[in-house]
């Protein structure tokens, strides 16, 4: 086991604004596990991207070499033929087809369009008895749990004949016990010459089974760590994948903080589907008036589920605790509700949840606050323009008119129409969920100014993200959310990517010995 | 950004570049209009002027006027997002109830039309809390409906007709507005009716434009602007005048400028039209924003109910009977005017105006080739194709887009 599998050299993959990868280079080597960490929006799923042929060749610049020679991929069949698989975070099983029927979609074992069912049957066991899954081949996906349907992905790569198997977040969504068996799964394929590519957050799996660490930031290549050269702990890594230049990125922020506006307690909310699972657990927090206030947390740590679960329990079952504005418990039960005692949600989501894309600026901006540009039930229609432009204007919108559909404007703009609709909705309470996702840094620095401006009229902000530096740019005050709990306050003075992290892996470690115990 | 700098490249020849940019922006709705106009023209040669006879456009008009009708709750249906195919069967099942209470029962046509109309929103109203709050498909509760229906249909009449029915309900579909001129010369009402729409048409136009300028959103070029005014008064006047030569105006065609310029009103300026549009468009986002979508969709179904009820009361007064078969196949007709008039199968795009035209696309396609002679067996299939090809060029169009 000795060479390179695979060397991607000076990658760099430019979107309308955003340069997402900046001459990227990566080396692995046969038969090795390479983990690749860095924070979300570093540019790990887009190097994956290149890399697998999801972006076409000649769509970025730079080379890629596989065992020495040069590749040029037009699509996915392409990496695959040379045995370049691809496990996304978001499985790609088709639920109501049995695990076989599954593991050979795409090249089903046939003769002359008629499927052998007995050959397809024989080689899904033997790959299911290869990542040690007991199941029927003839079991529904739908059928088995999360972390099963993992593995069956695995199998379906070996079906594939993997040589480099590429895994992002595959222990996002499982439990402590599914994701031991998976990272041993990973060591198994080692011996037997498998390389893998393994995108995590979770340091403590990357620093057990990694042999070597390339760490990514900002679209660029940081560093690539040896692990057996030198002992690499996870404070190595974080150090990493922040420690940058903070300044000039955010708008000098002054707080002027008055008392406590909003207030939320006990707060429980229950997965929709899995409903004896919690999602947020008894998450107490406040808002004061003018203040900007902080939820980090990674991926699935139930941060987004909490805000949508306190605006009009959009998210989640069984939902228990208290809102509470100015001292007073407030109704919250319904969306109209919320919006009506003053509390806002832009999502992290902006075209799925956010906007109407086939509609226009204008219709999107007064979407929920209708009535306010309505004499009873119609539409007063110069007065909608003139809000529409108000807006336009204060949020500095690009767009021809009012009527240009948001569907054609840039992401930065279109999530100014998200701000615009809510701000007309005149909350008091803003939740903004990841409210920069996707956006370039020029646009991420206008809505930063507009967050302050609208904590310094005396609104409540509270500012999802899971960037840790724009936490720590923007906010007064912050929390920090692991596994549905808040695990720590501090307040901007005493955070830092580092404090955060730590206090994330420290419950994480406790989580795990108190359940070893 | 390239959005910011097309809104100011328009130096050199304004006129012609914003003209080719307002065509490629409303060609969907400028295209089925023109599209008509050729159909109707098309016709009117190859039927050798039968086409614009007096006699003939009140007849096409009384002909397509319950497809008109239920397109309107159609189009709001599908702009939602949802489709219903039950409304030939309701339409049929209406006019049925209509006549067993008019005919059989000697009850008064107001107190029978009240009860169909209130009898459609309840059916509409059922089968919309199976699609907005059981979350269904509506493609499938409807499928139900239209059998349910049609069966009920047959069980009511007992599969014989039931006519004739009393003369002031025919008159819903068979009478004429009064004329206060002399009789037997030019219908002067409708003359004066014509020239009233004709005037409230163009009025609203201006000031929409005026309205536009003032906030600095790009108008209509002004040479398209007039062509287009001058059109619409043209044909307005056009068809008045070859009304006023006959009988006059329909009773039916004034319920149908009444319903056109309600149904126009609600989707343009009322909040509820622009929550059908949001709710179609993008149902997740409408929700997050506050819309009560499941009520908003359930309140669809029942503006469609009875609707379906008044089309089914127009159709039986107009046969002056309830037939059994009465309503097969209409929600095919109306279904079809919705999509060709630019309503998008996926939800959230659509006019009134559009469905309109729509139905009378298909209304002059069938009028023309019966006068023609083509059986109906061809009839169907040119109208098949005439579906495919406009819903393609609307696909066609997005793409571009």
């Amino acid at each position: 086991m000795s060479g390179v599998i695979l060397e991607m050299r000076n990658i760099t993959k430019t979107f309308p604004g955003v340069k997402a990868l900046d001459n990227v280079n990566l080396l692995v080597q046969e038969g090795e596990i390479h983990a690749l960490v860095g924070e979300n929006g570093a540019g790990k799923s887009t190097l994956m991207k290149v890399l697998s042929g999801v972006y076409p060749s000649g769509s970025y610049a730079g080379e890629i070499f596989f065992r020495d020679h040069e590749c040029r991929f037009h699509d996915i069949t392409d990496s695959e033929k040379l045995g370049i698989v691809i496990i996304h975070q978001e499985l790609a099983l088709i639920p109501t087809l049995s695990i076989a029927e599954n593991l050979f979609l795409g090249h089903e074992r046939s003769a002359r369009a008629v499927i052998n069912w007995n050959e397809t049957m024989a080689m899904s066991q033997e790959l299911l008895k290869k990542v040690g899954l007991q199941e029927s081949p003839s079991t529904l996906v739908d059928d088995i749990g999360v972390g099963k349907q993992q593995l069956v992905e695995i199998a379906k790569a070996l079906a594939k004949k993997v040589k480099l198997l590429i895994l992002d977040e595959p222990t996002a969504s499982l439990n402590e016990s599914d994701s031991e068996a998976l990272l041993n799964l990973l060591l198994q394929f080692k011996a037997q010459g498998i390389s893998s590519i393994l995108i995590s957050h979770k340091l403590n799996e990357i620093a057990k089974v990694a042999d070597s660490i390339t760490v990514l930031r900002d679209g660029a290549t940081i560093e690539t760590l040896d692990c057996h050269k030198d002992h690499i702990t996870e404070e190595r890594i974080i150090l990493g994948m922040v420690g940058r230049d903070l300044t000039h990125r955010f708008p000098p922020r002054l707080a002027n903080i008055g008392e406590t506006i909003f207030e939320v307690r006990d707060w429980t909310v229950y997965h929709p589907i899995h409903s004896d699972r919690k999602v947020v657990d008894s998450v107490n927090f406040y808002v004061r008036k003018g203040e900007v206030v902080g939820i980090a947390g990674l991926m699935g740590s139930g941060r987004t589920e909490l805000a949508m679960s306190i605006f009009g329990r959009s998210y989640g079952t069984h939902i228990s605790g208290t809102v509470r504005k100015h001292g007073k418990v407030v109704d919250v039960s319904t969306i109209s509700k919320a919006i009506a005692n003053g509390i806002a949600y832009a999502t992290e989501d902006r075209k799925t949840y956010g906007l109407v894309l086939i509609e226009d600026v204008k219709n999107n901006t007064t979407l929920a606050n209708l009535r306010a540009v309505a004499n009873k039930a119609i539409i007063n229609q110069p007065k909608e323009l003139v809000v529409a432009n108000e807006y336009r204007e204060n949020l500095n919108i690009r767009c021809s008119s009012v009527l240009q559909k948001t569907l054609n404007l840039s992401g930065g703009n279109q999530q100014k129409v998200v701000l615009s609709k809510w701000l007309f909705a005149n909350p008091e309470i803003l939740l903004l969920d990841e409210p920069t996702r996707g956006i370039d840094v020029g646009a991420k620095y206008e809505i930063y100014t507009i967050i302050n401006r609208l904590a310094s009229e005396g609104r409540g902000i509270v500012v999802v993200s899971s960037e840790l530096p724009e936490i720590l740019g923007l906010c007064d005050r912050i929390y920090v959310m692991s596994e549905g709990k808040f695990i720590a306050e501090m307040s901007a003075a005493e955070a830092s990517q580092q404090a955060i992290m730590t206090s994330i892996m420290q419950q994480q470690q406790e989580q795990k010995e108190a359940k070893s115990v | 950004m390239s959005v910011y700098e097309d809104g100011a490249r328009t130096t050199g020849f304004p006129w012609i570049s914003a003209i080719s940019k307002f065509f490629k922006e409303h060609i969907r709705e400028q295209g089925m209009l023109i599209a008509l106009v050729v159909i109707t023209v098309f016709f009117q040669i190859m039927t050798n002027g039968t086409l614009l006879q007096p006699l003939n456009i009140t007849n096409l008009i009384l002909q397509n006027s319950y497809i008109v009708v239920m397109a309107l709750g159609m189009l709001l249906v599908i702009v939602a997002g949802h489709i219903d195919l039950s409304v030939g069967s309701v339409a049929g099942f209406i006019g049925a109830v209509a006549a067993v209470m008019m005919v059989q029962m000697e009850l008064s046509p107001i107190i029978a039309v009240t009860a169909c109309l209130i009898i459609g929103a309840v059916i509409g109203a059922v089968q919309g809390f199976w699609v907005a709050y059981m979350k269904m498909p509506a493609f499938i509760v409807t499928l139900a409906g239209m059998l349910v229906f049609r069966g009920l249909t047959l069980v009511l009449l007992q599969g014989q007709s039931i006519g004739p029915f009393p003369v002031e309900f025919q008159r819903l579909s068979s009478g004429f507005i009064p004329d206060f001129g002399v009789p037997g010369d030019l219908h002067i009402t409708t003359l004066i009716i014509g020239v009233l729409l004709a005037g409230a048409i163009v009025y609203l136009d201006v000031r929409d434009r005026n309205n536009q300028r003032k906030f600095n959103v790009a108008v209509t070029p002004l040479p398209i602007y007039i062509i287009r005014n001058v059109l619409v008064v043209g044909a307005i006047m056009g068809l008045c005048y070859l009304l006023a030569s006959y009988n006059g105006i329909p009773n039916v065609l004034i319920a149908l400028f009444v319903l056109i310029g309600l149904y126009t009103f609600i989707t343009k300026r009322s909040v509820i039209g622009r929550r059908i549009y949001a709710l179609g468009g993008n149902v997740r986002a409408a929700r997050l924003s506050g819309v009560n979508t499941e009520r908003l969709t359930f309140y669809t179904f029942i503006n469609m109910g009875v609707l379906a009820a008044l089309a089914g009361m127009i159709f039986a007064a107009r046969l002056n009977a309830a037939t059994p078969k009465a309503g097969t196949g209409f929600e095919l007709d109306v279904i079809a005017a919705a999509f060709i008039g630019g309503a998008s199968a996926s939800g959230g795009v659509g006019t009134v105006i559009g469905a309109v035209i729509g139905a009378f696309v298909m209304g002059v396609m069938n009028n023309g080739m019966s006068i023609i002679g083509i059986g109906i067996d061809w009839q169907q299939a040119i109208k098949g194709l005439v579906l495919l090809f406009a819903v393609f060029f609307d696909v066609l169009n997005k793409k571009k887009g």
